[in-house]
């Protein structure tokens, strides 16, 4: 199959669409616009529904009743319009709906900027909605991961029944590159014999629902989720892990900004100084083993992030105090230059050659 | 021989109802159950519950159902519809879910002319959590969060939501009715059929608002409450057909 060259934003609609995605609710917001207006587009000649909500509630809401009635569905934002819909994400996780959230993340907090940015790490794997719930986070850090992601994540939403969500950015959404749309891993689906269709008169009701009124069950509701939550983290951790083994310094950055890292460690080789990467491409599960990979002599692991610093936790947590972890990054909405993570890196390294 | 008079429902499961007594929820759920089975739609229903008292509906109604977060069942049903317009979907909501914090959803749903049925029970109070003030509370009327009466001057006046969303032009079927009385229990049913049958016939937005009593946070018995309903709510929320798609053609 040949590449074609797409705007990363547009490549999200398509991939989904490829992926048998039938149905689209979303509310304007920049930097993702060109995804819902590539779906009002393309989704009606795919057979499909495109419908614009009146909110981001409404959609994710909508998202709710179309997964429960057997539909594949998506719905897209950023930033803000993804702490709204942060209810719903929830509601989704309670009632073990099927579906694709995309955020292209901008700068925060509030309203912030329209710039790219990775400020809603928290929020994606903690999770912005109430309760004892996961959600799987996928990290792309190009347009073709980005589809490769997206064409798969129906699949992996279906199988476990859990929303998922992929984490881009401004910088992808907006950014062109060549990619291919491959045929990607099928997974053994159930039937989903829980949908609400009608009964026909034939079966007894099915029921979507998050309500456990009796503390008991709800907490049994819990364990079940938690077991297919560790189902999850056993089976399904991505990451990219390159030349830990003899580093002197070992970089940690997904998505847009592990691509400015890679540039700094190629600059650093002519200098003898041995950098790797551990790059997650899921943020939850977290790939805590990659760290296990890592050299015992590194002088220091650096977290570089869009932000002010949040996946870091989860670095201090996987490296578990075996080296030290530092930090730096851009926020806002400003992106970090190759010579800002270069210092950094010396600065750890020391005198290393 | 003996005649059979009288049955319950088989749009109703054989689930215990858990409202309080004189609560008139279990009534609109037996005409809502009604109405399913003699359009012959009951096996292609989906119901959306929302959230206050009305919220284990999805236990009492025998067709499949959802349950939505507070104020979203539009939206939720929205969904659903659009997944599977073949189903007859509904929303059942009261009015804190509903004309408080679910007034943009529902006014979407009509404006995009969704094709769902509301059905809308105003008991013009928050039962669920106590009695708290909704915006369809009366002037004076004495609430766990207006103790001493609403206050125009610092709540506004009750919202009548029938007569506004008969203002959108996606919204074919609007009526207001009550369950207070027997006759106005026919009526009720007679609403919430033709509710249905706006939807089946695929004509857009339909809502029937009941009113409603909730004795428990109104402190009074069933039958006083009932006369507190004629003499308070429906001179101020008129019991009246607010838009009817048979009428517009």
């Amino acid at each position: 199959m040949t590449k074609v060259l797409m705007k990363g934003n547009e490549a999200v609609g398509a991939a989904a669409i490829k992926a048998g995605c039938k149905y689209f609710f979303g509310y304007p917001i920049t930097p993702q616009n060109e995804i819902p207006e590539y779906m009002s587009r393309e989704m009606p000649k795919a057979g499909g529904v495109y419908l614009q909500a009146e909110s981001e509630i409404a959609a994710i809401n909508m998202v709710y009743g179309a997964a429960g009635a057997g539909g594949r569905v998506m719905t897209t934002s950023s930033s803000p319009g993804i702490s709204l819909k942060q209810e719903g994400i929830s509601y989704l996780a309670g009632a073990e709906l099927p579906c694709v959230i995309v955020n292209m993340m901008r700068g925060g907090p509030g309203l912030g900027s329209i710039q790219p940015g990775q400020a809603d790490y928290f929020q994606a794997t903690r999770g912005g909605g109430n309760g004892d719930y996961r959600h799987i986070v996928y990290a792309p850090a190009s347009i073709q991961e980005t589809v490769d992601l997206i064409m798969e994540s129906f699949d992996v939403a279906d199988y476990y029944r859990i929303p998922v969500m992929i984490l881009g950015d401004g910088m992808i959404g907006q950014m062109m590159e060549a990619v291919e749309f491959k045929e990607p891993n099928k997974k053994d689906l159930p039937e989903k014999d829980w949908i609400t269709t009608g009964t026909k008169e034939k079966r007894e009701p099915n029921i979507v629902n998050s309500l456990y009124l009796d503390p008991e069950e709800l907490e049994l509701s819990n364990i079940r989720l938690e077991k297919k939550h560790n189902k999850i983290i056993e089976n399904e951790k991505r990451v990219e892990i390159i030349d830990v083994e003899d580093a002197d310094v070992v970089c940690v950055a997904y998505g847009t900004t592990s691509r400015i890292v890679k540039n700094a460690i190629d600059d650093l080789k002519s200098e003898g100084i041995k950098v790797g990467l551990i790059r997650p491409i899921t943020l939850w599960p977290f790939p805590e083993e990659a760290f296990d990979k890592i050299n015992k002599d590194c002088r220091g692991l650096l977290t570089v992030e869009m932000s002010m610093g949040q996946m870091i936790d989860d670095v201090k947590i996987s490296s578990n105090g075996r080296w030290p972890v530092h930090f730096t990054g851009r926020s806002g909405g400003m992106v970090p230059t190759p010579s800002a993570v270069i210092d950094k890196i010396k600065e750890i390294a020391g005198g290393a050659k | 021989m003996t005649n059979l008079v009288y049955e319950k429902s088989k749009g109703l499961t054989d689930v215990e109802l858990h409202y309080c007594p004189g609560c008139t929820h279990g009534i609109v759920h037996k005409l809502v159950a009604e109405s399913l089975v003699e359009l012959g739609v009951l096996g292609d229903s989906i119901g959306v519950a929302s959230v206050g008292c009305s919220v284990l509906a999805y236990k009492y109604l025998n067709c499949d159902m959802q349950q939505a977060a507070h104020g979203r069942a539009p939206a939720v049903a929205t969904g659903i519809k659009r997944v599977n317009p073949d189903n007859i979907v509904f929303t059942y909501q009261g009015d804190g879910d509903l004309a408080s914090i679910g007034a943009a959803e529902i006014v979407h749903a009509a404006h995009r002319g969704e094709k769902i049925t509301t059905i809308f029970a105003n008991n013009a109070i928050y039962g669920m959590t106590g009695g708290q003030m909704a915006p369809t509370t009366l002037i004076n009327q004495k609430t766990t969060t207006s103790q001493e009466g609403r206050s125009e001057e610092h709540s506004g006046k009750p919202l009548r939501i029938s007569e506004m969303l008969a203002t959108i032009d996606g919204a074919k079927f609007v009526e207001r009715v009550s369950v207070d009385t027997p006759a106005n229990v026919r009526k009720a049913k007679k609403a919430i059929k033709k509710a249905f049958q706006c939807q089946i016939e695929g004509k857009g937005f339909a809502l029937v608002e009941v009113l409603s009593t909730c004795p428990t946070n109104w402190g009074m018995p069933p039958n006083e409450s009932l006369q507190w309903l004629r003499d308070n709510m429906i001179p101020y929320y008129p019991l009246d057909k607010f838009r009817d798609f048979e009428e517009e053609k």
